[in-house]
């Protein structure tokens, strides 16, 4: 889609980024010591740190890869929604009061509280910079894709300006700054899809029915004409030919009113009857500067075209066209009783020029998007494959355990005055996030009704949303959006920078600094990891950011929930134990995601099935890992410690 | 060493609170991780007003999760170490030495 950038929404972004800015020059003032600058000296309100935790939380996964899945394949977006709440139960309950008990600054105090040994420090900040960068990855995807349409730049100017102002947020502000804007982004975040949603539901539901062509029914014999329904067909060559394997899916028509490139179609059966309906689809061929819409140059002058939006149904129940207001739950049957496009697609090889990716209609049964199983990675748990399920238990698991092992949640803990206080914080959180994440599933579902979507780009879909209702709302939907993606990379930058000044450089290294200098030294570690995740966030700008923050969350939960969680309740547990399950924890995880299929396909632009990992999800099987390595090391060095006491003693 | 070696009984009665809350929403999510992994058909079910089970049981998971961090937000007792400020800070400080 080509994105038309209107005054009116750049203003108001700018307004939100230099409002977020100016705070946090203005309350940068009062953190010079490193209590300041790392954990807001402890004294931030229980009730803002509830809420600054939904503004860390709520990132671009949440908001926009969360919603972009559900309104791409419907449900099975949602069950991030509920993994990633349901992990907030493992914060408060085992990990809150401990984490604030324990520690000081970063996570690893927490884990070394007991043992104050390098190694522990060493590997818990190693830990927390590869989760971080990990997570940062998926945050600046989200922020190019916002920048796009807004501001009509292309991704990589996003990225560089979401980097660019992040490291001017931490490195002039650190922790004071970054939870007053994390909660003003939060409740704003949660205000506005809130008031998005009621308008969405005051909207209802409209079905769309001339937006795409549709030509039939025809024949099989038909459809080896010259000519079907008056239109020229352009006779298929290369790619486009049938094979043995694969009897033909498109037809290109020549277009009739004189326009540049083709008309494609799918062909479609027709339950029940030989004849095959045609459905008009888009295509895209090459990219970048060369890319080809229908086998036209992509833009909108004479002998351009461009990728139309998508999203819309295509039956009511009752054959209506329209529903008029809806309520809560009259949304979720309505759309059950209806009949919904979505789209798939599938790439056309041609033996001289670069590959043609054709997209087209899927006219699915509306109770197929309330159900999980749509989308084509959860697809497997309908299938015969254990394999593909257990990829599903594996995600799962790892967003349980995930979220009580991501730093930058944790050093939150830090930031308030007591265990009571941590405690207290994380209800509020929970109420918000938990409120926000209902409302996924209507923003998701009403962006996929909203005839507004871009084809190439899942990630915009509820920002989208909000410009099919009102322009203004999807400025300040956007600009909440960016600057929520402002606030999770500096908490994020934060952690790293934490973990390398106060864990690596003091605590393993043994480098004396003073307050001001573990402070200078902190924002500069800023500064290269803010650097390090503006290169990310270009190279991985294909991926949907729900998904990469799912690899995230694997990395977190088998890195650092182990040991954590063993520390506080198993008695003998040794700082070996610790070191080891950590270690374990990444290498496995890490390894097993860089060798699975999804990366594979994604990054290395290789062949899915040589890759050597059985499934992408490593959670299932690396968390019990880091919980077993934890276990015989720390049983073999208790022993040993046991037999040179009491050869000692002899 | 640091002061979880000796909990006040207040800390006991919250650590083991959280940790019963914490198996009964365990249970509940591995209920609904199982039924999608293995009896995805089940989800379509209608249960309640006309939704399927995959609605009704996500949206209770997350009301939920809410209501039980309330339970625990009203039950929980305060740890007399966290009374006086400087209490926590020499713990934590206790802690790192």
């Amino acid at each position: 889609m080509i994105y038309d950038p209107a005054p009116l929404a750049i203003f108001i972004f700018l307004g939100f980024v230099f409002g977020t800015v100016g705070l946090s020059f203005y309350l940068g003032r009062k953190a010079k010591s490193s209590e300041g600058y790392f954990a807001a000296h402890g004294q931030i309100p229980w009730a803002v740190n509830g809420i600054a935790f939904a503004g860390d939380y709520l990132s671009a996964a949440s908001f926009l890869g969360i919603c972009g899945m559900i309104a791409a394949y419907g449900y099975d977006g949602f069950l991030y929604s509920i993994g990633f709440l349901a992990g907030w139960i493992v914060a408060l309950f085992v990990i809150a009061e401990p984490m604030k008990r324990l520690g000081k600054f970063t996570f690893a105090d927490a884990l070394d509280a007991k043992f104050n040994s390098r190694g522990i420090k060493g590997a818990a900040g190693i830990s927390t910079l590869v989760v971080s960068i990990f997570y940062l990855i998926p945050q600046m995807v989200g922020a190019g894709s916002l920048i796009q349409p807004l501001l009509g730049l292309p991704h990589w100017v996003g990225v560089v300006m979401v980097g660019v102002v992040v490291i001017m947020i931490v490195v002039t502000a650190g922790m004071v700054s970054t939870t007053w804007v994390q909660f003003l982004k939060g409740s704003l975040l949660v205000i506005f899809s809130t008031v998005l949603v009621v308008m969405l539901l005051q909207k209802g539901l409209t079905t769309d029915t001339s937006s795409f062509q549709t030509i039939g029914p025809v024949s099989e014999q038909d459809l080896k004409q010259k000519t079907i329904a008056d239109r020229k067909v352009i006779p298929p060559t290369g790619g486009w030919l049938s094979t043995a394997e694969k009897k033909q899916e498109f037809i290109r028509f020549v277009p009739k009113d004189g326009r540049a490139g083709y008309d494609i179609f799918h062909i479609d059966d027709i339950p029940g009857s030989d004849d095959k309906l045609l459905r008009q689809a888009q295509s895209v061929t090459g990219s970048g500067a060369s890319k080809e819409i229908d086998g036209a140059p992509n833009g909108r002058e004479s002998g351009e075209r461009e990728l139309q939006p998508i999203g819309h149904l295509s039956k009511l129940p009752g054959g209506e066209t329209s529903t008029g207001p809806l309520g809560p739950i009259s949304f979720f049957t309505t759309i059950g009783d209806s009949e919904v496009i979505l789209w798939g697609s599938t790439t056309i090889t041609n033996p001289e020029g670069p590959k043609t990716t054709v997209y087209y209609q899927k006219p699915t049964a509306g109770k197929r998007v309330l159900r999980p199983g749509e989308h084509p990675k959860f697809a497997g748990i309908r299938g015969d494959s254990f394999g593909d399920r257990l990829n599903f238990l594996s995600l799962m698991l790892a967003l349980f355990c995930g979220t009580a092992s991501l730093p930058h949640i944790l050093i939150r803990y830090y930031t308030v005055k007591d265990g009571s206080a941590a405690r207290k914080s994380t209800i509020v959180g929970i109420a918000t996030i938990g409120f926000f994440y209902v409302l996924t599933l209507y923003l998701g579902l009403g962006a996929m009704t909203s005839g507004s979507l871009d084809l190439t780009d899942t990630n915009m879909s509820a920002p989208l949303l909000a410009n099919s209702i009102r322009p203004w709302l999807f400025a300040v939907i956007s600009a909440i959006a960016f600057t929520t993606v402002l606030g999770t990379v500096s908490g994020l930058i934060l952690a790293s920078s934490g973990a390398v000044a106060h864990d690596l450089l003091i605590g393993v290294m043994g480098i004396k600094l003073s307050g001001d200098a573990q402070v200078k030294v902190a924002k500069i570690a800023a500064i290269v990891v803010g650097g390090i995740a503006i290169i990310l966030g270009v190279l991985f700008k294909e991926l949907n950011v729900g998904y990469l923050v799912g690899w995230a969350f694997s990395v977190a939960a088998s890195a650092n929930l182990p040991a954590l969680v063993m520390l506080l309740f198993w008695k003998k547990t040794t700082k070996e134990g610790i070191i080891a399950s950590v270690l374990v924890g990444m290498i496995s995880s890490l390894g097993w995601i860089l060798l699975s299929a999804d990366t594979y396909k994604s990054v290395y632009g290789l062949d899915p099935n040589d890759a050597i990992a059985p499934f992408s999800q490593p959670g299932i099987i690396t968390i019990p890992l880091a919980f077993i390595t934890l276990i015989v090391v720390s049983l073999y060095y208790s022993n040993k410690q046991e037999e040179s006491t009491s050869k000692a003693s002899v | 060493m640091n002061t979880s070696d000796s909990p006040s009984p207040q800390r006991r009665f919250n650590t083991r609170l959280g940790l019963f809350l914490f198996l009964i929403y365990l249970t509940l999510y591995t209920g609904f991780v199982l039924i999608n992994a293995f009896a995805a058909d089940k989800m379509e079910t209608i249960v309640l007003a006309g939704l399927n089970l995959a609605i009704v049981y996500g949206f209770g998971l997350i009301v939920f999760a809410l209501v039980l961090a309330l339970i625990y937000g009203l039950m929980c007792r305060r740890d007399p170490a966290e009374n006086t400020e400087t209490g926590e800070v020499a713990a934590v400080q206790g802690d790192s030495k």
